[in-house]
């Protein structure tokens, strides 16, 4: 979803760094929040944000026949709410800009807006959308359900965001925009579907291994919730 | 203690009790991602193409010069690893700074777990006395 350094015109740079500014400054404040809220959380939120780091690094094949990365936002977005992951996920596009040659500062904004405000904000969205509907599953069960159609939609959400900002662009002579979203969309949409539901079900992992380790964690952050926990059977056993 | 004993936490402190998620459906999961990582390079999704499984960005940047012609960029990115060697040394050092503080997450975090449920148990076992115990473990002062 990176778009490479200079490939949009000013105007569009632009427009889509102050889109996306008030998210970054808005996230930043509400990073040093969640930190001074939750003194206990600030491990889980650098691993947040390294979770972020690691996934934007893995270009993984796709049966389209070409490579894409996992966005790695939707586990930070659902853990601590999505604008902490506008903070997070700026810094690692930002690596990748400065040191990758992968993305760019003139896209930063664009980029910005598609992985580290849109992503986090479907992540979380469809997070509380599927978890209240499936409240009447075993805690586990649910959860799992909403992390994975959470991240995996993210990841989605983001590329298909990366289409249309491409689209908005550069407009197809003949079909315009709609045309030129359907190219985009054929090079990155398609091609993230496999790495979508590969990136759900590593959040998913994730976050089993959260519940085991730091299942205090996931209460105070009311990820898991308490009465649940409490009323479970005694063996404690849950898919 | 057993492992049971373990996982239900003595029901000393209710809250860090509940359901454990069945550690073969984590596997399983791990062995469905893998596979659907690998499948594309089984089936020879690439086979048909001139550069097999190069990158959606650098394909983006392939449309874009089909679509508008006479495009040209307008800036330069600043630094631009000279070999894809160093570009794959840096992306590597990407993952594994992440990777690395993720580990640290979780073993501190077990430790700390750890701790929670020898002290809860600890007390459960000994009454009074190990209560004043787990109040000087550091794992649980923080609470």
């Amino acid at each position: 979803m990176h778009i490479a350094e200079g490939f949009l015109p000013p105007a569009h740079a632009a427009a889509w760094t102050a889109a996306a500014a008030p998210f970054v400054i808005h996230g930043v404040r509400s990073l040093t929040q969640a930190v001074r809220a939750n003194p206990d959380a600030k491990l889980l939120l650098g691993a947040s944000g390294a979770f972020c780091f690691v996934l934007s690094a893995l270009k993984i094949p796709s049966v389209t026949g070409s490579c894409s990365h996992p966005t790695g936002v939707g586990l930070g977005a659902i853990l601590f709410r999505p604008p902490v992951m506008a903070a997070l996920g700026t810094i690692t596009l930002l690596f990748q800009a400065l040191l990758l040659a992968h993305g760019g500062l003139t896209t930063l904004g664009a980029n910005v807006f598609s992985m580290a405000v849109v992503g986090p904000w479907v992540a979380y969205g469809v997070y509380r959308l599927v978890r209240a509907l499936t409240g009447a599953l075993p805690e586990t069960t649910s959860l799992g359900l909403a992390v994975f159609c959470g991240a995996s939609l993210a990841s989605l959400g983001t590329y298909t965001v990366t289409s249309l900002q491409l689209a908005l662009a550069f407009p197809d002579a003949q079909s315009g925009v709609p045309g030129a979203f359907a190219k985009f969309g054929a090079v990155f949409s398609v091609t993230q579907i496999p790495l979508a539901i590969i990136e759900g079900l590593i959040t998913v992992v994730i976050v089993r291994l959260l519940i085991t380790a730091s299942r205090s964690d996931l209460l105070r952050l009311g990820i898991l919730r308490a009465d649940a926990a409490a009323t479970e059977p005694a063996d404690g056993k849950a898919v | 203690m057993t492992r049971a004993q373990e996982q239900s936490g003595g029901g000393i402190i209710p809250q860090q009790t509940g359901p454990t998620p069945r550690a073969w459906v984590t596997w399983t999961i791990v062995a469905v991602i893998a596979a659907i990582a690998v499948l594309p390079l089984a089936i020879g999704a690439a086979d048909h193409m001139a550069e097999p499984f190069s990158g959606a960005d650098g394909q983006a940047e392939e449309t874009i010069e089909v679509v508008a012609p006479d495009y040209e960029p307008w800036w330069d990115p600043i630094y631009e690893a000279p070999s894809g060697e160093i570009e794959s040394a840096l992306f590597a050092l990407q993952a594994a700074i992440g990777a690395g503080v993720i580990g640290y997450f979780f073993g501190a975090a077990r430790t700390r777990s750890r701790l929670q449920r020898e002290s809860a148990a600890a007390s459960g076992a000994h009454g009074d006395s190990a209560a004043h115990d787990s109040r000087d473990d550091p794992g649980t002062a923080e609470r």
